[in-house]
């Protein structure tokens, strides 16, 4: 008996300790709240770029980190890349707790998990002299509010892209023109969405144009009586719902074997589905879209810092730049890859709107982590907490 | 006439089973001679391409190193473990051994994302890197059930009147464990230990974790059908591994066999 | 637990049949009995249980809506959140197919494994074994997509179907994809077991019931089963609780009404952050595995021989 009670207490003596580290690490904080210094600002970047480490560990978007762009890095700066794909942002940010853990040197991480990252003090400042391509950056993805806090950057934008409406060509003779397909009874048992909290962004994408009374201005940031409009057309949406796709190729599957008509999508899949010869096309509908914006962040206990700023060059070199916009049908941060995509897609520099001017990056509505502060200074926004709980109430 | 039956019935049972077990895997090896990486019915171009893609892959071979030597030594450690929790548990009618059980069956019973998340904070804030190590630690939590179950479902068909015989006849704990137990529980180590192997070769929650920036197979299968690019390739590499895995499988399945006879006898 | 219950059973061990073993065997080594149980059980209480433990106490803090910190207050509200809204019907969901995969691997299992076992020569018996073995190593995901290719829309089965002129089944994305699905995956752990019981079974016993006259039926059910029931209850262990846990199908095969349990636990942790819900959420698995061993014992399963 008194075995057991040591047992006991022992267990619980290093509990609270241990909780302590648990709320600490590990586990994504989605409130991050911003208005303050992240707790790395004072850390300085190195000035120079040093021989490299020989290896370099990344955090990973799949597709992110293919050989057509790995082997030439690695056999011109001798890194050795090992690269992880996370599922989700949530994922990303786990597994970069505790500043990468000294395992992890980048993460691609996108818009809504970026400032999580930053204000948990995982990821560091960036010497951005250091990267010569960020020169030919797109004028707002130089400084982007999503990496750059106070003027300090803490990664190199990479790639961008809307969220698109992915429809038959046998169901649709031509393009739908609205959001409102995904949200009709006709195409019941059609349809298909991401399995994503963020979802409820694009339902209030669509009630902000079709829904002015509600009076939202931005779809990331809700009262609680806009969030719940979204919430209840998301939830008339569900019986319409085929499947609520969680990868790029669950939704590859669906429109291949002719179970769905329509979806959200990246324009990814469009890419893959209409190489394999099926009938597919995308759209962005009149009412915009929403839309990532991914960068390369620096973990703060980066185990080989050189590796990674080579890295960084690579990635933000035209070519490369190119070279993954094409294949995963995102659009380059770099403002000189169009030429080089065409060559190698013919077409697409402008099927990839990288010749659109800074004004189209405007139209689409990209990736944030909703927070209880609104930007217009009031406190009663919806935090993304709630909406992970609204949205296993509404797919479950 | 009737007896004749049952056993057609019984055959055809046993057919179906064995369908039922092999179309997905007949499936896989089809798909992995696809040109096309949507796998769509029926294959429309075959080719051998995606072989050499995944024979010169050393993303992949580096996968499966890590992989085996992850199951090995976890497998080892929950043998040890589980065979040393069943006869503990066995031997003694003290209270709490329900909640030796339950216990033990939590790692399989909650999400992978639990036991992941709950052990790499734990690691995190102990300060252990991570490492093959950490894999090993968090694979052997949960196959130690694997193996613990099957021991113990082995003991409590023994007769215990087996292990007094052998101490009245004057037998050293020694040597009962070897002459006495080990023949008894020897299929149920080696199927235990199988199962555990499989259970551990194939995680992929847990593991994302507790294995640092390495990839193990099953986190580069993961990673490679996110997209659905590597789909065929992926196939490659599952029907290289069940061609491999055929001489393990029946290396053990020879161990096991020789008791079965004896048993009939 | 129920340690009043668990006492009673060892005194009355100690006053039945029992007592012989006890006596020759068990008592003396009270010491090895604890010896052989400290290291196992060091390793599940340092390693795993204190990591668990300190989750799940999370489970009893909130959350501040504001800034989205853990707030080291007592509160009920998390655990009071799981048994409203969607969760109950995701719990009831989760159970419910965890149950069906379970009986149906039992009813696949139990005649293969009685072939296996009694039937069949040994060397089919070693072939059959390792044809159990051998899906087991293809990966779980090659498998999972596999069946997706299977059931869709498009896929083998409705093609196969079609060409036999029969109506299209059309299992893809749906709720029976998932228990189907299941039930392939953890067949193996249900049939191993249950062959390693039936195997052990003395041929004199079954031979003995057919001398006395009991036809196979009898034969089966009231010597076989009964002899094969500890096998069947760890074969269901696994079945049961890997279905319980898993989150990875449900996300491949499932269609819109198939979130489980894992997939509540993912999306509150991972997606959404919140850690004192995700841990209430795990509450329930262990809840549901206390029930089940709770009912096993009630069975006497863990008592069958």
């Amino acid at each position: 008996m008194t075995r057991k009670f040591t047992h006991r207490a022992a267990v619980g003596a290093t509990l609270s300790a241990l909780a302590m580290a648990l709320v600490s690490l590990g586990v994504p904080n989605a409130g991050a709240s911003s208005g303050q210094t992240p707790p790395t600002a004072s850390m300085k970047p190195q000035a120079s770029i040093g021989k490299g480490e020989g290896k370099l560990n990344l955090i990973a978007w799949e597709g992110y980190a293919r050989p057509q762009w790995v082997k030439p890095f690695e056999q011109a700066t001798g890194c050795q890349v090992t690269a992880k794909y996370a599922g989700s942002s949530g994922e990303m940010v786990s597994l970069m707790a505790n500043g990468g853990g000294g395992q992890y040197d980048l993460v691609s991480a996108s818009g809504d998990a970026d400032l999580r990252l930053i204000y948990g003090g995982d990821v560091k400042p960036v010497n951005i002299k250091l990267i010569p391509s960020w020169q030919q950056f797109r004028p707002f993805l130089k400084a982007p509010s999503f990496n750059t806090i106070n003027g300090v950057h803490y990664g190199v934008s990479l790639q961008f892209g809307p969220n698109v409406l992915l429809y038959s060509t046998k169901s649709f003779k031509s393009a739908p023109t609205s959001w409102s397909v995904l949200y009709s009874s006709k195409y019941k048992g059609k349809i298909t969405v991401p399995n994503n909290p963020i979802q409820i962004a694009d339902a209030a994408l669509y009630l902000m144009k079709t829904k002015p009374s509600l009076g939202i201005t931005d779809p990331y940031e809700l009262t609680q009586s806009q969030f719940s409009a979204a919430v209840n057309l998301l939830k008339a949406q569900k019986p319409l719902i085929a499947k609520y796709w969680s990868l790029a190729s669950d939704e590859i599957n669906l429109f291949t074997s002719g179970t769905t008509a329509a979806g959200a999508a990246w324009p990814y899949q469009t890419i893959a589905l209409q190489a394999a010869k099926v009938a597919v096309s995308d759209t962005i509908p009149k009412e915009g879209a929403t839309g990532w914006a991914d960068s390369w962040l620096l973990a703060a206990k980066a185990p080989h810092p050189n590796c990674a700023y080579d890295w960084m060059k690579w990635v933000s070199t035209p070519k490369v730049q190119a070279e993954q916009a094409v294949s995963f049908g995102e659009t380059p941060a770099n403002s000189l890859a169009c030429p080089l995509m065409n060559k190698l897609q013919a077409g697409s520099c402008a099927g990839y709107h990288a010749n659109q001017p800074d004004s189209y990056f405007k139209s689409i509505l990209f990736w944030k982590t909703p927070l209880s502060t609104c930007d217009n200074g009031k406190n009663n926004c919806v935090p993304y907490s709630e909406w992970t709980t609204a949205w296993t109430q509404i797919t479950g | 006439m009737k007896h004749r039956l049952l056993r057609s019935g019984q055959w055809l049972w046993v057919s179906g089973v064995l369908v039922f077990l092999f179309a997905p895997i007949a499936t896989i090896v089809l798909f992995s001679f696809d040109r096309s990486n949507i796998e769509s019915w029926p294959i429309h171009h075959w080719t051998t391409s995606w072989y050499s893609v995944a024979w010169h892959d050393t993303a992949v071979r580096q996968a499966f190193v890590l992989s085996l030597k992850a199951a090995v030594a976890a497998t080892a450690l929950a043998l040890i473990l589980g065979s040393l929790a069943a006869f503990g548990v066995h031997r003694a009618r003290f209270f709490g051994r329900d909640t030796i059980s339950l216990l033990f069956v939590l790692p399989i019973a909650l999400p992978g994302i639990i036991t992941g998340v709950a052990l790499n904070s734990t690691f995190q804030w102990a300060g252990i890197n991570l490492s093959l190590w950490t894999i090993i630690i968090g694979h052997t939590t949960f196959c130690i059930v694997v193996v613990y179950n099957n021991v113990i479902a082995r003991l409590r068909r023994t007769s215990s009147t087996l292990f007094e015989a052998s101490a009245d006849l004057g037998a050293s704990t020694g040597q009962t464990l070897r002459f006495i137990t080990f023949p008894l529980i020897a299929t149920a180590l080696v199927s235990g230990a199988l199962l555990a192997f499989a259970l551990s070769f194939d995680e992929v929650i847990v593991t994302t974790f507790t294995a640092g920036a390495q990839n193990t197979l099953p986190i580069w299968i993961f990673g490679a059908i996110r997209l659905g690019q590597q789909l065929p390739e992926v196939n490659v590499v599952v029907t290289l591994v069940v061609l491999i895995m055929l001489i393990p499988i029946a290396v053990a399945v020879r161990l096991t066999g020789r008791d079965t006879m004896s048993s009939r006898a | 637990m129920d340690t009043d219950h668990g006492l009673a059973t060892s005194i009355e061990t100690q006053k039945s049949g029992g007592a012989s073993s006890l006596r020759s065997f068990a008592l003396p080594s009270r010491f090895a009995t604890a010896a052989l149980l400290t290291p196992p059980l060091a390793w599940f209480l340092v390693l795993y249980v204190s990591s668990l433990a300190l989750m799940l106490v999370t489970s009893l803090w909130s959350v501040n809506g504001f800034t989205g910190l853990i707030q080291h207050q007592l509160t009920t509200s998390n655990l009071q959140q799981v048994t409203s809204g969607a969760y109950p019907s995701i719990i009831w969901r989760t159970v419910l197919l965890a149950a069906l995969v379970t009986v149906t691997d039992v009813v696949i299992a139990f005649p293969f494994a009685y072939v296996m076992a009694r039937v069949a020569t040994p060397r089919v018996a070693k072939m059959l074994l390792a044809a159990v073995l051998l899906p087991l190593w293809a990966s779980y995901l090659a498998k999972v997509f596999a069946w997706i290719s299977i059931l869709e829309k498009g896929g083998a089965l409705n093609w196969t179907f079609q060409h036999l002129g029969l109506p299209a089944p059309n299992l893809g994305f749906t709720n029976g994809a998932m228990w189907l699905t299941f039930s392939y995956i953890w067949l193996p752990y249900m049939i191993v077991p249950v062959y390693g019981a039936l195997e052990k079974i003395p041929k004199s016993l079954l031979d003995a019931s057919y001398d006395l006259g009991a036809s196979s039926w009898w034969t089966v059910r009231h010597v076989v089963l009964p002899l094969a029931l500890p096998g069947l209850v760890a074969g269901s262990i696994f079945t049961f609780s890997l279905t319980l846990g898993d989150f990875v199908t449900p996300l491949l095969v499932g269609g819109a009404n198939s979130t489980l349990l894992g997939n509540a636990i993912y999306d509150t942790l991972l997606t959404g952050g919140n850690l004192p819900l995700a841990a209430a959420l795990a509450v329930v698995p262990i809840v549901i595995m206390v029930v089940y061993l709770g009912v096993a014992k009630r069975l006497r399963a863990f008592e069958a021989l």
